[in-house]
């Protein structure tokens, strides 16, 4: 039987165009950029009202004022508006009428249009100019969906970020101890009250995606897997007891939020990744 | 009360934790300014700006929208200036506005050279950009943002993170 190529693709097949990839992107990115989360900003505020600390109050007074002047003028709450990573979770069947990386590149172009420019070449400096590219992961799923999740990784913060290879002996104190090890020596130069992204398992590099990963959940919810709450709560707990405080200068909040992202792992390993992340969190997800 | 300074302030008398309210000039500067600062310095030749008695703050602001002065301008990493914080000290560099921790190296020439290292709210970008009156681009303009400029700054919150005796509240 003769199959009809051109009918089974019309059909079975949906085709993304590049330029409302493109356009979309842009637009969602330059929101994100002039917004911080607005559970950050709950978070914040719960902070500074249960915080003693006068010194540590300064500090959050400052930020919560900052982030309502951003939304009130549509400006950028911090000027280091990061480097663009994209985590794209895309279908099978999806199809496309130009180049995925290059609508997904030209969108990030686009949406930092307006904002610094962070991206420099790592041996001679030199500055791209248009804040590409962007660092991107892909998830190939089922379906025929395109969905984008967008992040701005400020350096400061990035900096102080950390993998650590646990053996598995070490278990679930040793994973406290080594994000308590990694935030402690961050000490004040991430802008704490920070949010805290932590990869547990795979392999090193898997470990880190997972710490990003860990960051696009909405900020304060934890885990549905009762386990990894558990974990979460108490890393939290013993962060905050740490005393470092609002920009270091000490107080009850370290971090505002933790969340923890698990995969299977060798027999012999245990990887800790913690991505750090300051307080001016901004994220946004597209959906295609 | 926060104290009232601008960049000709006494920074002797200033303690660690002390709040202030700085009016004054302030030069932008941060990871490839200070290369250069430091290059030129080790070459001999005069500097794009008096560096002596002057105040230097660590940050890159967003690009400046059309009919506005400056973008966003919080303050970047300080630590990250330390490799070459000692050079600038010695060359008469009073003041440094930043956030976070600083070396033992740089303390140390803090102590010798009496200066002072004030602290800026890491992330408020948007808070800092309304108090900044006047922006002038000074060199290195090939850097972008990270570009000296001459900035005149009124009421900038600040707390004094380590004073010119070492002490430091980090």
């Amino acid at each position: 039987m003769r199959v009809d190529f051109v009918n089974l693709v019309w059909y079975n097949l949906y085709m993304y165009n590049h330029k409302e990839i493109s356009n979309r992107l842009a637009t969602a990115i330059d929101c994100a950029l002039k917004k911080v989360d607005d559970d950050i900003l709950r978070l914040l505020k719960e902070a500074y009202a249960n915080e003693d600390n006068p010194r540590a109050k300064w500090a959050l007074a400052q930020i919560i004022e900052n982030d309502e002047i951003a939304l009130a003028h549509n400006c950028y709450p911090c000027q280091d508006t990061g480097v663009a990573m994209l985590f794209v979770t895309v279908g099978q069947n999806a199809t496309f009428d130009g180049s995925l990386e290059n609508a997904l590149t030209e969108g990030v172009r686009l949406g930092y249009a307006d904002a610094r420019k962070s991206i420099a070449h790592p041996l001679t400096r030199i500055n791209t100019g248009d804040n590409t590219p962007a660092v991107i992961y892909y998830d190939v799923v089922d379906g025929d969906g395109l969905k984008v999740d967008f992040l701005a990784k400020g350096a400061g913060s990035e900096n102080t970020s950390c993998v650590k290879m646990l053996t598995p002996s070490k278990g679930a104190d040793g994973i406290v101890s080594a994000v308590c090890d990694i935030v402690k020596q961050a000490g004040a130069n991430p802008c704490p009250p920070l949010l805290l992204g932590v990869g547990v398992g795979g392999t090193m590099d898997k470990a880190c995606l997972l710490s990003k990963k860990a960051l696009l959940r909405k900020c304060g919810q934890y885990s549905a897997d009762t386990e990894v709450a558990k974990l979460e709560k108490r890393i939290l707990d013993e962060i905050n007891a740490l005393g470092i405080g609002a920009q270091g200068l000490g107080g009850k909040h370290t971090a505002l939020a933790c969340a923890v992202e698990i995969a299977p792992t060798h027999i012999g390993m245990l990887p800790v990744a913690v991505t750090i992340q300051c307080h001016s969190a901004r994220h946004t997800k597209v959906r295609f | 009360m926060p104290i009232i300074m601008d960049e000709k302030y006494d920074v002797t008398k200033l303690r660690a934790g002390d709040e202030i309210l700085f009016s004054g000039t302030v030069y932008t500067a941060r990871d490839a300014g200070h290369k250069r600062i430091v290059e030129t310095l080790a070459k001999g030749e005069p500097l794009p700006f008096p560096l002596q008695g002057s105040a230097i703050y660590y940050a890159g602001p967003t690009p400046t929208k059309k009919g506005e002065i400056i973008g966003s301008c919080g303050p970047t990493t300080s630590a990250r200036m330390d490799d070459y914080t000692p050079t600038l000290l010695d060359n008469g560099l009073k003041i440094m506005i930043g956030k976070g921790n600083r070396s033992s190296a740089v303390i140390q020439s803090m102590i010798n050279n009496g200066a002072v290292y004030l602290i800026a709210v890491g992330g408020a970008g948007a808070l800092i950009k309304s108090k900044i009156t006047a922006c002038e681009d000074v060199a290195y303009l090939d850097l972008g943002c990270e570009a000296l400029r001459k900035l005149t700054v009124k009421d900038l919150p600040l707390l004094v993170g380590i004073d010119c005796k070492g002490k430091s509240i980090l």
